[in-house]
């Protein structure tokens, strides 16, 4: 198609050198024409609606006396409220460390050869994911009640040689920790196995024929390729467990949402003392996104002939172009313009 | 310490034990029943170059992999230079060889994949690299230089640091061959090396072979490449239904076939 315009368009070229070009010759020159864009009416009004609704909210967000942002502001830094902060990091990074070690390690039994470690994996998996989280921590911390004494003796009797207090051994932290962990790693399990089983089969071939030995196999061919596909789902789950430490508040133990519950049932600022682990959570999620956005990154190295830019290049580059356009002055858009670019063109 | 005890078997003097002697005896494997080699003796010798042919589905490339132990056999045993392939023998009985035995004895055998199997998320330097670094033969900056050389040899100095994904199939499959020749095998298997690749790019990849052929190395050769199989194999075996229906020189095969299916393979492909 665009052959036949340019031999139109060569033909009118061949003319126009003996006689100057006519309104109608310009008309089958495609290319001397101007472009109108379809004009999506709809698309615009739903548009100015949402954008109606966005500002709606704002408006009410900074006019509605009752967020009392002055609250907010007086509490988003205050000691205690970093304290809890700094506790539901820590639960965060502890359990999601055991819990995706933990799971990687299901995920390797539960693919393994051997029928023992495959179908104990498979219980564990299948028990931690059928016990709710909140159930799970409760029943930690009141693990005394079942087990008085925990410790190392003669299996099968009564017999200790080193034993502690249930109680004093499993404090509220252990307890978090463990119902954290143990049902993370039943999650990632699944996760981890889903992204090994993604990796093509003739990768282990490959390593098995070169005579690489099993933890080079695993941690070096097959794992980081899983990555590519265990990576989204293992930063969903990340963020899921960060906003999930606040069940730990059953058991009075003093992370964010804890301290921020404590604070408002003494100064019955409910709503802006939520706002604060909200706004807390809103920041970690970001940063949490933020990270997922360059790991993720790193794992597709191979996965991709050229790595798409990151949003800081885009922005630079988009800031560098929009820097130049203001140098330069604006083309005239003029028909004549138009007729030189498409000469330029047909050369 | 096995090459003793089946001396007996292997018709060749010592010297050769270090060379790339492949036998293999009464091999048969079966698939849910389903008879994919059916007892298959051969004998390669140490640097000779051998062409594996035959229709798809005959088993050839099922009797490669069994000389890499990637195939474990129902019946019968394969040796490289008197080793037996996956098992040890001790006195009178055969004992399974642990991973880490299959390991090391594997990379006696090099192999090259029709789909290449580079891995991706390493560079072609790296890929090379892996394995000779992995079994502590030499360290990482050695493995380097040893990639940079072994990429030389394959024509492709320039490309190190690309991700196999950059790289044209011919080039991944020359970045394939290199790392199968860091181990310095004895023997290399090709299993239809040239399949996957489009028909522009098979010759660089066959002038890579072409060029291993004369340097010494053991080289077994599932292809359809009947042109490249004729010019540059010392033998052709020729597979239908896992029996090897014919072995002999070139131009004995291709001058004048014995069987019939061999005729009526060769009528279909030259």
């Amino acid at each position: 198609m665009t052959d036949t315009v340019e031999k139109t368009s060569a033909i009118q070229a061949g003319t126009a050198a003996s006689a100057p070009p006519t309104v109608v010759n310009r008309g089958t020159d495609y290319n001397a024409l101007t472009v109108v864009h379809t004009r999506h009416y709809l698309r615009w009004a739903f548009g100015a609606l949402v954008l109606f609704v966005v500002l709606q909210l704002a408006w009410s967000l900074v006019t509605n006396d009752r967020y009392g942002w002055d609250v907010v502001a007086k509490y988003f830094f205050s000691p205690a409220i970093l304290r809890g902060l700094g506790l539901t990091l820590t639960l965060t990074a502890v359990a999601g460390s055991l819990g995706f070690l933990l799971g990687t390690i299901l995920a390797l039994a539960r693919l393994s050869k051997s029928p023992i470690l495959n179908s104990v994996s498979w219980s564990f998996i299948w028990f931690f994911r059928s016990v709710p989280l909140l159930v799970q921590v409760l029943i930690w911390y009141n693990l005394g009640y079942l087990y008085p004494r925990l410790g190392f003796g003669i299996p099968f009797t009564d017999a200790y040689l080193v034993d502690f207090d249930t109680i004093t051994l499993i404090s509220q932290f252990a307890a978090a920790v463990l119902g954290l962990s143990l049902h993370q790693a039943a999650y990632s399990a699944e996760i981890i196995r889903g992204g090994i089983l993604s990796v093509d089969q003739g990768q282990l071939e490959a390593s098995a024929a070169l005579g690489l030995p099993r933890h080079v196999r695993v941690l070096q061919i097959i794992l980081p390729q899983a990555a590519r596909s265990i990576l989204p789902n293992a930063f969903n789950e990340i963020i899921g467990l960060l906003k999930g430490t606040s069940i730990v508040s059953v058991i009075a133990l003093g992370e964010l949402f804890y301290v921020a519950q404590v604070i408002y049932n003494r100064n019955q600022q409910v709503i802006p003392l939520l706002l604060v682990a909200v706004i807390w959570y809103i920041i970690l999620t970001t940063v949490l996104s933020i990270g997922q956005y360059y790991v993720e990154r790193h794992f597709a190295r191979g996965a991709e002939r050229v790595l798409p830019p990151t949003p800081i290049q885009t922005a630079r580059r988009w800031i560098s172009v929009q820097w130049a356009r203001l140098d330069e002055p604006t083309p005239p858009a003029t028909s004549a313009g138009i007729d030189a670019k498409s000469e330029s063109f047909r050369l | 310490m096995s090459a003793t005890t089946l001396a007996h078997t292997a018709p060749v003097s010592t010297d050769a034990a270090t060379r790339g002697l492949v036998e293999i005896r009464g091999v048969s494997k079966s698939y849910s029943g389903h008879e994919v080699l059916h007892d298959v003796n051969l004998t390669v010798q140490p640097g000779e170059v051998v062409a594996i042919l035959g229709p798809s589905g005959s088993g050839k490339s099922t009797l490669l992999r069994t000389i890499n132990h990637l195939e474990s056999v129902d019946r019968g045993w394969v040796t490289v230079d008197g080793q037996l392939i996956g098992y040890e023998q001790r006195g009178d009985k055969l004992f399974e060889l642990k991973e880490k035995d299959i390991l090391k004895r594997r990379t006696q055998v090099g192999v090259v994949f029709q789909n290449f199997n580079l891995f991706p998320h390493l560079t072609a330097a790296e890929n090379i690299a892996k394995a000779p670094v992995a079994l502590k033969r030499v360290s990482k900056s050695d493995g380097h230089e040893l990639a940079l050389g072994l990429l030389a040899k394959v024509g492709l100095s320039d490309k190190a640091d690309a991700y196999p994904r950059q790289l044209s199939g011919g080039q991944q499959q020359r970045v394939a061959i290199a790392r199968a020749l860091a181990l310095t095998p004895k023997v290399l298997l090709f299993d239809e090396p040239t399949s996957a690749l489009d028909p522009e790019l098979v010759g660089e990849v066959l002038d890579v072979i072409r060029d291993l052929a004369k340097l010494g190395t053991t080289l077994i050769i599932v292809t359809h490449e009947i042109g490249f199989a004729r010019e540059v194999a010392d033998r052709i075996v020729f597979i239908d239904g896992g029996h090897v229906l014919e072995v002999g020189t070139p131009a004995q095969v291709f001058g004048s076939p014995t069987h019939a299916r061999t005729k009526e393979f060769l009528g279909k492909v030259l």
